[in-house]
């Protein structure tokens, strides 16, 4: 899997929660210049983050041994992050964001990631060992992709 | 983030939480919530100096919340940043939680 448009910045590094703050730091600045505003810079620092915290909790299941990879891109004003690990295939069919009104710990990493890009999909790699999420975010005053006019 | 810093008088727990709150410190900050909560203790969580916040710690307070309403206790959260704000509102919970403005948890 690879990004529809050329990579701006990519890093690889331990899939764990002290690594996230990191990313955090790499997310934003690389989102600053490529041209996002502070508010878009904080909902995809926001969404990598939280499906970085997928990939640790869930798809490496608490071990500190996997990585991740993390690719930025950006196309005429959208914004492409890919994520990658080399974990055992996800089950996506039960990857669900939780109703809001549903008041319980946990769940809503899912909901924040859907309401904070503007598409997201994901899938298996190539070879069986690992998964990939793909989310894109349009920024303010990029021209509308053809086809979505209105 | 460092850890929570908790003071108490009489039995209201005030529960200061700073910088960025993730799933590196989520547990430690809910098992101080908890712990105040198991003792007995009303508890206030001070969010005025937190940077950062993602769904982890949002639970860690959900399941607080939860258990102070089990137990029939004051839970809060008082002085919410704004970058905490942001992710209250966007997990609808700016609705469900008590939130004061107030270091003396009015308003």
């Amino acid at each position: 899997m690879s990004l529809s448009t050329p990579t701006v910045s990519s890093w690889r590094m331990k899939a764990c929660p002290e690594n996230l703050r990191t990313i955090r730091a790499h997310v934003r600045s690389a989102t600053l210049g490529l041209g996002c505003a502070e508010d878009e810079a904080a909902d995809i620092v926001l969404a990598v983050n939280e499906a970085c915290m997928n990939v640790i909790q869930h798809a490496y299941a608490g071990c500190d041994d996997g990585e991740i990879v993390l690719h930025i891109g950006n196309n005429a004003g959208c914004i492409e992050v890919l994520l990658e690990d080399f974990a055992p295939p996800v089950d996506f069919s039960r990857i669900c964001p939780r109703a809001l009104d549903d008041l319980r710990p946990g769940g809503l990493g899912t909901h924040f990631i859907r309401t904070l890009m503007d598409e997201s999909c994901y899938g298996h790699s190539a070879g069986g060992n690992g998964n990939w999420l793909r989310m894109l975010k349009r920024l303010r005053g990029a021209a509308q992709p053809v086809g979505d006019a209105r | 983030m460092t850890t929570p810093q908790t003071t108490l008088v009489e039995d209201h727990a005030t529960v200061a939480l700073e910088g960025d709150i993730d799933l590196s410190c989520s547990q430690t900050v809910r098992s101080a919530l908890l712990a105040q909560l198991r003792a007995g203790h009303a508890v206030s969580v001070r969010m005025a100096a937190v940077s950062y916040i993602d769904s982890s710690g949002v639970a860690s307070l959900v399941e607080a919340y939860q258990l102070a309403r089990k137990l029939g206790l004051d839970f809060q959260l008082t002085e919410v940043s704004e970058a905490a704000l942001s992710v209250l509102r966007l997990a609808r919970l700016d609705r469900v939680f008590p939130i004061a403005t107030g270091s003396d948890g009015k308003g």
